[in-house]
């Protein structure tokens, strides 16, 4: 069939979202990069692979988001030159995964393109290359010596301050590296891949079965998102149908995990702005949300109760009631905060106007998820493709235009509102019937795609079967990829003390990134 | 201002009573006695290390110093450097590119210290292992006191990890 934006010939990809496949060539991948582009394309996600045990070499993916639907777009490059015309030109957020695939694959984009690793620091060496099949899991390398060259700001008065990898709060490893005049930030440029544990590498050696633990553990807080889209993946590849009923409770479950971490950061953006009163009492009602979701479903974070095939947990009658009347309490509760929030002069002005991101820049890098709600960008999975259980539903998308913390805490409030409302509505009508199919085996070589959105943005989960049941290749893709590199630009000319507010109120993931 | 009050007298205090230890997770057997909540009274400073989780563990260290643990009541208290620091409480598979920030911090950290390994993955490698990326357990490392499993592990079986290693040691 022919694609409805692109006009070239495509064949459907089996998903529950709209989801399409074609091949292109690398002489012919800029122009239609540009295509797509004019089209209000974004990129989802970009990623390689090696063919050379089939077809012979290797190949270029791209996940390219369309209003109607995905596009998982293979571009095959040769064994002996793999290498491609870069894109980060046109979709900036292609840079870290370009270099990424270089450091993982040695698929490189051709000269002009940023040529710096990413993921790769010391601990495996430049020649060698993890998800190449040669590569053997057995494998290690002494540590190498890692330099890396930031960007050095120069100028009278500007000087730099190196933070990280070890954080002095709670936080996941990164490196951030300031360079301030005074107390303002001029420019800040992230190092990540310090959680790099080779997930990918380790997704080749399971099963379909036994992946779907792994990828509920790419990013812990997102471990219902991960489930889902994998399980939606695995579904497409094997022609599974889950029920009505199971896709109802992966719905309520989803929207619980967009509470619990909206009631969690809400708390911390109370106390990055010294309102430690804020940071308890969502931290109480987190608390409560967390006991509940584990006396009801057995797991605090709702880990591995989405699998292929359903749901491993089930609601009756009485927990749906117990789930209602907490939800209840929780909502009534967060209702009195936010007028506190709203009216709190204090809070209020260290959240207006600060690491705003206007809606050209996050058009123009690919900000996703509720941060690129909140910067007037109405992009919502759940809405612009509706599937069960969300296309009875009709949920409200939740959008600012401001683009500042404010408007992130903003719309972070809205869409809790919004989750209760759905969840609601979902036990309300949920229906009768099994909650987990059988999943039959898959052929080799068939492609599976999930796309969820998540409490941060789109999961993306793109799988390809290998025999007997394995994975031939898995990309998991995070939100925060497309998302930190606005990070740098929100903080811009903000003072120092805002960053950890400002980093806070994106609160991107380091583990789904670094993979 | 009058609503703030209101909201707080109206939540009033969640704190619960604090864990006992749990002999489970030391490596040798020991009796407890009640002196050994008189330890909890003792000031404890943490620099928690993320060495590559997948960030689960880090949400329930939060928890514990949320109001319903309330972990610094107890006199623990998490520290911004690890030359401030009694333990390091480290999460994760120690990825490759953390085992170097990994031992730098524990070299950093003051003698005596402790080591408590959280969560599956900080006492087995769990789901991730080991690979050309990931050191697998923490004690792979550095040298580990008590190790809490768990994926992750409630505040309540970190908060008893913590505990068992400061009564199981005479570094403490």
């Amino acid at each position: 069939m022919r694609h409805a934006e692109l006009g070239i010939e495509v064949e459907t990809l089996p998903s529950a979202v709209p989801a399409f496949g074609a091949s292109v060539g690398a002489d012919g991948l800029h122009a239609l990069c540009e295509a797509a582009r004019s089209k209000n394309a974004r990129l989802v996600a970009l990623w390689g692979s090696d063919e050379t045990g089939r077809a012979g070499g290797y190949a270029l993916h791209l996940a390219l988001g369309f209003r109607s639907g995905l596009l998982w777009l293979s571009v095959p490059l040769s064994a002996s030159d793999p290498r491609y015309p870069g894109i980060a030109d046109i979709f900036p957020a292609a840079n870290r995964m370009q270099r990424a695939t270089a450091d993982l694959l040695g698929i490189r984009p051709l000269e002009g393109a940023d040529g710096r690793k990413w993921l790769r620091h010391g601990a495996w060496p430049e020649d060698a290359f993890p998800l190449r099949k040669q590569f053997k899991t057995s494998e290690r390398f002494a540590q190498s010596e890692d330099r890396y060259p930031f960007v050095r700001v120069e100028g009278e008065g500007v000087h730099e301050i190196p933070v990280g990898p070890v954080h002095a709060g709670t936080i996941e490893p990164g490196h951030f590296r300031f360079s301030i005049v005074g107390e303002k930030i001029l420019r800040l440029e992230e190092r990540l891949g310090y959680k790099h544990k080779g997930i990918e590498k380790r997704f080749e050696s399971m099963t379909l079965a036994e992946g779907a633990k792994l990828a509920g553990r790419v990013s812990g807080d997102s471990t219902v998102a991960y489930a889902w889209a994998y399980a939606m993946a695995v579904e497409g590849a094997t022609g599974t149908e889950p029920s009505a009923r199971a896709l109802a409770l992966r719905g309520i479950f989803l929207e619980l995990e967009r509470i619990a971490n909206h009631l969690g950061d809400l708390g911390y953006l109370g106390n990055d702005v010294a309102l430690a009163f804020g940071f308890f009492q969502f931290w109480r009602l987190k608390e409560e949300l967390l006991r509940l979701q584990g006396r009801l479903f057995g797991h605090r974070y709702l880990m591995d109760v989405v699998v292929p095939g359903g749901v491993a947990r089930d609601l009756s009658q009485s927990d749906s009631d117990a789930l209602l009347a907490g939800l209840d309490r929780i909502e009534a509760e967060v209702a009195t905060l936010k007028s506190i929030y709203d009216e709190h002069a204090g809070a209020q002005d260290r959240f207006i106007m600060t690491g705003q991101v206007t809606t050209e820049l996050a058009a123009r890098m690919g900000l996703t998820g509720f941060a690129a709600r909140a910067s007037g960008i109405e992009r919502d999975l759940r809405i612009d493709y509706p599937m069960t259980p969300y296309r009875q539903l009709e949920p409200r998308i939740a959008s600012h235009i401001r683009g500042d913390v404010a408007a992130r805490v903003s719309v972070r409030f809205e869409e809790l509102f919004e989750s209760a409302r759905l969840i609601r509505a979902l036990a309300a009508q949920l229906p009768t019937g099994e909650i987990r199919a059988p999943v039959p085996g898959a052929a080799p070589g068939r492609r599976g795609v999930g796309w969820i959105e998540g409490w941060r943005g789109d999961v993306l989960i793109a799988l390809e079967t290998a025999d007997a049941n394995g994975i031939h290749r898995l990309h998991a893709h995070d939100p925060s990829w497309q998302n930190w590199p606005l990070l740098e630009r929100a903080v811009m000319g903000n003072i120092v003390p805002d960053f950890p507010l400002i980093n806070k109120s994106f609160n991107l993931s380091y583990s789904g990134q670094d993979l | 201002m009058y609503q703030l009050l209101k909201q707080i007298a109206k939540a009033g205090i969640v704190t619960e009573p604090a864990p006992l230890p749990d002999a489970e997770l030391q490596r040798m057997e020991q009796r407890f006695g009640e002196a050994i909540l008189k330890h909890f009274g003792r000031a404890l400073a943490i620099r928690h290390v993320d060495a590559g989780s997948c960030n689960g563990c880090e949400l329930e260290i939060h928890a514990m110093n949320g109001p319903h643990y309330n972990l610094e009541r107890l006199g623990v208290k998490f520290v911004a450097s690890p030359r401030h620091a009694d333990m390091l409480l480290v999460t994760g598979p120690v990825s490759r590119n953390m085992e170097v920030a990994l031992r730098r911090t524990y070299d950093a950290t003051p003698d005596p210290k402790l080591v408590v390994a959280i969560g599956d993955c900080g006492c087995t490698g769990g789901i991730f292992g080991e690979s050309y990326a990931s050191c697998g357990r923490v004690s792979n490392v550095i040298p580990v006191d008590v190790a809490v499993p768990g994926c992750p592990p409630a505040p309540v079986a970190i908060m008893q990890g913590i505990l068992t290693a400061i009564v199981s040691t005479k570094k403490a």
